[in-house]
């Protein structure tokens, strides 16, 4: 067991601290340390994708980063997605377009898709299916997940239609962690 | 899967990266975008004592051209040089290959430099940099040195870099009139290691014919390797069909794959002359329209 490092990060908005040891995957400092249980792992080979987060705005693989590389980072999960009830447009149009099946890629290929938009807010489908090629859906619903992006490009990129509330159907799904409650 | 234990330390100049490198000879790795190095860490095929990342490091990720040479620092990502300008302009080879290496998670964090250090006989950048002649400096405590990407890749993970050195540079020399360059990589799916990948950057003299020719070939031999049997039978040669299919079956006489999931030995051999085939169409293309 080597020493601990101190480390201070920005996670969804919020400064966080931690002592940990170097070893550490940032991917266990959020789900482990924070209690941000959204963030998945998969493959944990970096394949999968079901880990990204964002990481000073640029999509990462969180089981392929230490924790103390992202000393003094600002980190996005998926739960800094959802302004309080208010699904991200991203969220909703997953819920709409069926874009999850067993859920499990769900959190990663949100993130991945948020990054996308970020990069190129009118992606064609060939475009969104090569930004989302980290990304694997082992229920094989690639195609919703590509209409969901779509949609939510379109709204996202429609100057501002204001966010779909959908404050009733939150409970279960992927928006499963308040950041201020976890520990 | 958790590595072993290690230390972690962020050195604010290369002087001091190096300076540690030499107090802890033997122990110490260099972390860049950890994309190479950390999936090696969590599989426990290398416990280093101490990881030293040069992410606080300055002036190592500029991509620039001199009258010489397209210099690419060692931390440039994947991304970086797949978007920088005078790659898109001058350089479509170069795109090609950054735009292709893993997904963009990888490309987003993965660079170059720890691409080259860590020498996997599957990747990309090594077939290219062979092709293309570059040059690979690297830096220690007495000073710098620049090492023929030819004379750079000895064999499985392991590279003309000692380990108290830093990787800080490519140098691909300046694209001439004539030049062109192509890379053609067959992979099972989108973001895996090639199966198969051959980099052919040709030089065309006024008369048509190759002036000169640079074949990189990855994925099929310990070490990604210069075909230079083929590159024999370019050289003086007029580009043509014929030409490029007795390259690539030279090409695949002096590659040495091993069988494994992605394919029988015959298999690899005949994709490696596929390969060498259709970068030699990709590169010649370009030559002539860069004339």
């Amino acid at each position: 067991m080597s020493a601990t490092s101190h480390i201070t990060v920005t996670v969804n908005g919020e400064s966080r601290e931690a002592d940990v040891e170097p070893r550490l995957l940032l991917v266990h400092l959020l789900r482990e340390n924070f209690g941000l249980t959204g963030t998945h792992i998969g493959c944990d080979t970096s394949n999968c994708g079901a880990c990204t987060v964002h990481v000073n705005g640029e999509s990462a693989k969180s089981c392929t980063m230490l924790a103390v590389q992202a000393d003094g980072a600002e980190i996005k999960t998926i739960e800094g997605m959802a302004d309080g009830a208010a699904l991200h447009p991203l969220q909703q149009a997953f819920w709409d377009q069926h874009g999850l099946q067993c859920g499990f890629c769900t959190p990663g290929m949100i993130m991945q898709a948020a990054w996308l938009l970020k990069e190129n807010p009118e992606p064609d489908e060939e475009e969104i299916r090569a930004g989302i090629s980290g990304n694997l859906c082992r229920c094989t619903g690639y195609v919703n997940i590509v209409k969901a992006i779509q949609q939510a490009a379109g709204e996202l990129s429609a100057a501002e239609s204001a966010p779909v509330v959908a404050a009733a159907t939150t409970e279960g799904q992927a928006v499963s962690a308040d950041p201020a409650a976890a520990g | 899967m958790i590595p072993a234990s290690f230390e972690y330390v962020r050195p604010a100049s290369l002087d001091e990266a190096i300076r540690i490198l030499n107090e802890r000879e033997g122990e110490a790795k260099l972390l860049a975008g950890g994309y190479s190095l950390i999936p090696l860490l969590k599989l426990r095929l290398g416990q280093p004592g101490i990881l030293v990342d040069l992410q606080a490091v300055g002036g190592l990720d500029g991509i620039i051209q001199t009258d010489d040479d397209l210099r690419i620092g060692a931390r440039a990502t994947h991304r970086q040089i797949n978007e920088n300008p005078i790659v898109r302009e001058t350089y479509p080879f170069i795109q090609d290959v950054s735009g292709g290496i893993g997904d963009p998670q990888v490309r987003n964090w993965g660079t170059i430099g720890g691409s080259v250090a860590h020498a996997d006989p599957a990747s990309d950048w090594p077939a290219a940099l062979l092709a293309g002649n570059a040059t690979i400096v690297v830096r220690g405590k007495d000073g710098e040195r620049a090492i023929k990407a030819r004379d750079f890749f000895l064999d499985t993970f392991t590279t003309a870099i000692e380990p108290t050195e830093v990787l800080t540079e490519i140098r691909i020399p300046r694209r001439a009139k004539g030049v062109g360059g192509g890379y053609s990589k067959l992979e099972r799916r989108v973001g895996d290691f090639a199966t198969v990948g051959v980099a052919v950057v040709g030089r065309l003299a006024e008369d048509g014919t190759f002036r000169g020719i640079g074949i990189g070939v990855t994925g099929v031999s310990p070490s990604p390797f210069a075909a230079t049997s083929a590159e024999q039978l370019v050289v003086g040669q007029a580009p043509s069909e014929d030409l490029y299919r007795h390259a690539g079956d030279a090409a695949a006489a002096q590659s040495d794959p091993a069988a494994d999931v992605r394919g029988p030995v015959d298999y690899k051999r005949a994709m490696v002359a596929e390969m060498t085939v259709r970068s030699f169409r990709t590169a010649v293309e370009r030559a002539r329209a860069f004339a």
